[in-house]
């Protein structure tokens, strides 16, 4: 049953399966190709600042995908129909966040390749934001799982997930960031921790928030 | 998960005592309480926004009753005006999902007597809502549960298709089932029982609508 649900949930949210879901990578490449037309082609500019531009893009990106990570299923009736085959909505949500990290992570941290060529970061800089995204992502996956799930009965809530994202993934943008600003890995240990807390809380915090839907 | 074969055994049952409801600040009905068993079925009528939907929900286990209980034994499927079918899925994609989790065999019996097998390579957002209750009905019955909360099952669907649905409640009562109805529609279905829910609406609720 697990299996079968972690198909279809990727099934809908992973890129290029349709339904435009492979938005936030393009979003992702079009902030970093726009970014040397703002600032100028610089070389020392770019390099300098571009990794830190392309963890805003990153973070910018997983935005996107909030809006139909979890409300369009509750309309749908789809998680009552679950839990009335006994599966937990904690478990839900666990499957949602590996459906939705797989959807954005993996394509984000391929479109870091081509989004550094166009920024001019070296090759020790894209060590660390490599590193970096591959902890950081998880951790903004479940924030926005965390998100999507308290705002989905909300009638503005795709705007308002948007702007609740951003303050709540400060702190894996500080030290994601940081350590390439300090050309020193010692903080992504920071962004892993941080990551992992926020995926073990995520399924129960965003079950609970499902679970809180059905009661109004 | 599996289908369960049914468990001659443990005779399906749902019951409710002294059940009452609310919406927001508003009492909905109360005093409610019915013992269903093997066999029965019971029909609840009631003008709209009485609760019919909002005590199926309770039945449920989605919500957790104002005062009273719910007791039940034996497995609850539901179908209401959600049938939790991807509105982008041929309808064919969106049914196998279900009955891929529910373990179920090949569904394709169940499709033609529901008269859904020619709808099966249209996205389900084409459908209508006929159709949609039709395969709504068609994931509820893959599962082989006891117990049936139908939340309006006759709405939108035509003449010949209300007959069809009819039997199919009725024989599933007759299997050793167990059904609960909220419909405006009457039904013709053996040894149906009816509920009216708005006897048990609150006497003050009732002096504030006239």
């Amino acid at each position: 049953m697990i299996g079968t649900l972690l198909k279809r949930d990727l099934a809908k949210f992973f890129p290029f399966a349709g339904g435009g879901a492979s938005l936030p990578v393009m979003f992702f490449i079009a902030v970093a190709m726009l970014y040397p037309f703002a600032v100028g082609p610089d070389v020392n500019i770019l390099s300098r600042t571009g990794g830190g531009v392309v963890w805003i893009a990153a973070l910018l990106a997983a935005i996107l995908p909030l809006e139909k990570l979890v409300a369009s299923d509750i309309e749908l009736g789809f998680f009552d129909q679950l839990r009335l085959r006994g599966l937990t909505e904690e478990m839900m949500m666990a499957v949602r966040l590996i459906a939705h990290w797989l959807s954005f992570g993996p394509p984000l941290i391929l479109a870091t390749f081509p989004t550094a060529a166009l920024l001019a970061i070296d090759g020790p800089t894209l060590h660390l934001l490599l590193l970096g995204l591959l902890a950081g992502t998880p951790g903004l996956a479940a924030i926005g799982l965390m998100i999507a799930a308290l705002t989905a009965s909300l009638r503005a809530g795709a705007a308002l997930s948007g702007l609740l994202m951003v303050p709540l993934a400060l702190p894996i943008l500080i030290f994601g960031a940081g350590a390439l600003a300090r050309q020193d890995g010692a903080s992504l240990g920071f962004v892993a921790a941080i990551s992992l807390g926020l995926v073990a809380m995520a399924p129960f915090a965003a079950g609970a928030a499902i679970k809180a839907a059905r009661e109004v | 998960m599996q289908a369960q074969p049914p468990n001659p055994s443990l005779a399906p049952s749902l019951a409710a005592s002294n059940l009452a409801c609310r919406r927001g600040d508003r009492l909905l009905f109360r005093k409610l309480s019915f013992t269903l068993g093997e066999g029965d079925a019971l029909h609840i009528t009631g003008a709209n926004g009485t609760g019919k939907t909002t005590l199926m929900r309770a039945l449920a286990g989605f919500t957790t009753p104002f005062a009273g209980e719910v007791s039940r034994e034996g497995e609850l499927g539901l179908l209401d005006e959600r049938p939790a079918l991807d509105p982008d899925l041929p309808l064919g994609k969106a049914l196998g999902f279900w009955n891929a989790v529910d373990g179920g065999g090949d569904p394709s019996q169940v499709y033609g007597k529901l008269g859904l097998s020619n709808l099966l390579e249209v996205p389900v957002r084409y459908l209508s809502t006929g159709q949609r209750k039709r395969a709504g009905l068609a994931a509820l019955m893959g599962r082989s549960v006891p117990i049936w909360l139908l939340d309006e099952p006759l709405s939108g669907l035509d003449t010949a298709a209300i007959e069809t649905v009819t039997r199919l409640i009725e024989g599933h009562v007759k299997g050793g089932g167990l059904a609960l109805i909220a419909s405006h529609q009457r039904l013709e279905i053996e040894g149906l029982q009816t509920l009216e829910l708005g006897d048990y609406v609150p006497a003050r609720a009732v002096e504030e609508e006239e």
